[in-house]
């Protein structure tokens, strides 16, 4: 056994009163799964609507004239052109090319922006954040927030019910609104590929919220297991899997991140050996995978061509419950990055056969 | 009365004559979570004592299921190969695994009997 003192979420009691099953993630106690399980959490996220404790992630506040173009020299996204009210995916890069992490950011309007990003990575981002920031912008931590992701087709309907103006929200929209009397920020936004929202809340308030959302007509507490396969079945990549600092941007097909201003800017951290990547062509790609048969494949699993050379490796993989059977995604050498290429899985010492699939596997439900 | 018998892997090892039925505990698939896919033993084969002879894969993860004791498989459940849900729905039952054809039947005796898997889990 562990020796080591994980931390705990604002949620941590309710967590156990709800008979979750607790294990160390990112050095927090987070719950995995709840008595209903993995595969019943993942289908109702899929057909009503699950809520997961997502507040390990850092959250932040970036302030400042200059803050938008601070970050824009730490991640190639369009930063400084969102909207007020508006988010988005971007990427922390690295001199070499490299991603730091992924993160989502938002323009909050009057210089101040708000940041979450990986839990397992907030002890490395932070500290870089802060130390490449100008006079007069400055990084506001926000530890004692908790986070919680309410996602799935009736998400809008339960938290209108609470919040009424949230049903107006676009896609990566975001709001500042009332829950229980208590002042939260909510974006439309996830990791499931579903439509629903994330929702900052202070941590002592975000028992009682959360149990507010819970009791709502539809809604089921769902753990790290169900937040994991319905990623994977939305094609969204887990950091320290699917990316991390030895994938650049482009072959780990995240070059839409990096709108055509950016591109031409060329003034982000690792611009470039990732432009020269964009202009080369990435030997390797990072794909969609559906195994033929019914084994699924799992991270570290060697892809293999109908010759039986090594041509890449499985980064995320298992069983998709609304798939049906199951996908993975991987690294594989370009050449065989075509959708409907054959290839075959080394799953316990023999080749399985499957193909290159485009992804998502299941289809994003987001609002428009 | 029928004697079932227990290893540490968590499985249950029925005996009826000289066939031993292998499934996997109640506490295994609690564990486990939710089966997805489940790989057996060609018929005919033959396994050495704590040979690896199947998979059990959950949404979280891939574990072997072990022959308990050396013999020939004579028969595998396709019924969990169809529906992976059986080994969590009845794990004693209709979700057992593979027959072995025991090489000495005298070997079920070295297995745990309930109370001493019983007491071996509240070891865990």
């Amino acid at each position: 056994m562990s020796e080591e003192i994980l931390l705990t979420t604002p949620l941590d009691a309710l967590h156990r009163s709800l008979g979750a099953r607790m294990v160390p993630f990112a050095g927090y106690a987070m719950p995995v799964q709840y008595p209903a399980g993995v595969l019943a959490e993942h289908v109702h996220c899929r057909s009503q609507a699950a809520l997961f404790d997502v507040s390990h992630m850092g959250q932040a506040y970036l302030t400042g004239p200059n803050a938008a173009a601070a970050l824009e020299a730490l991640a190639p996204g369009d930063i400084a052109g969102l909207a007020p009210m508006r988010q988005r995916y971007s990427l922390l890069t690295m001199a070499h090319g490299g991603i730091l992490d992924d993160f989502m950011v938002a323009n909050l309007g009057g210089d101040r922006w708000f940041m979450v990003v990986n839990a397992g990575r907030k002890h490395v981002d932070f500290p870089h954040i802060a130390a490449n920031l100008p006079a007069g912008v400055t990084l506001e931590l926000l530890p004692d927030r908790a986070l919680v992701a309410l996602q799935g087709p009736l998400a809008v309907k339960v938290l209108a019910a609470l919040a009424p103006e949230v049903a107006a929200l676009p896609f990566m929209g975001l709001a500042e609104i009332t829950l229980d009397g208590t002042p939260c920020l909510a974006s439309r936004s996830g990791y499931t590929g579903e439509d629903g929202f994330e929702i900052s809340i202070p941590g002592d308030r975000a028992e009682a919220i959360t149990q507010l959302l819970l009791a709502q007509p539809g809604v089921m507490p769902a753990g790290l297991g169900a937040r994991d396969s319905l990623r994977l079945e939305a094609g969204l990549c887990l950091y320290g899997h699917d990316i991390d600092d030895t994938t650049n941007p482009i072959e780990a097909a995240l070059g839409w991140t990096i709108p055509k201003r950016r591109r031409a800017e060329a003034n982000f951290l690792g611009a470039a050996p990732i432009l020269a990547m964009l202009a080369d062509k990435p030997s390797r790609r990072r794909v969609g995978i559906l195994p033929t048969g019914r084994a699924p494949a799992r991270e570290g699993t060697e892809i293999v061509a109908p010759d039986g050379s090594v041509i890449g490796k499985i980064t995320s993989g298992g069983f998709g419950p609304s798939l049906g059977g199951p996908c993975a995604m991987g690294y594989v050498r370009a050449d065989f990055a075509a959708i409907g290429t054959d290839i075959a899985l080394m799953v316990r010492g023999k080749p399985l056969p499957a193909k290159i699939a485009a992804m998502p596997f299941v289809p994003h439900s987001y609002i428009r | 009365m029928t004697d079932i018998r227990y290893t540490e892997d968590h499985e249950w090892v029925r005996l009826d004559d000289d066939i031993a039925t292998i499934g996997i505990t109640d506490h295994a698939q609690e564990q486990l979570g939710d089966v997805v896919f489940v790989e057996l033993p060609e018929d005919g084969r033959e396994v050495a004592e704590m040979e690896a002879c199947a998979v059990v894969e959950s949404v979280k993860a891939a574990s072997d299921v072990f022959a308990p004791l050396a013999g020939t498989v004579v028969e595998s459940n396709q019924m969990i190969v169809e529906d992976p849900a059986l080994v969590n729905g009845d794990p004693m039952g209709g979700g057992w695994f593979f027959k072995i054809e025991l090489d000495d039947v005298a070997d079920f005796e070295k297995l745990m009997d309930e109370a001493a898997y019983t007491a071996f889990l509240e070891t865990l």
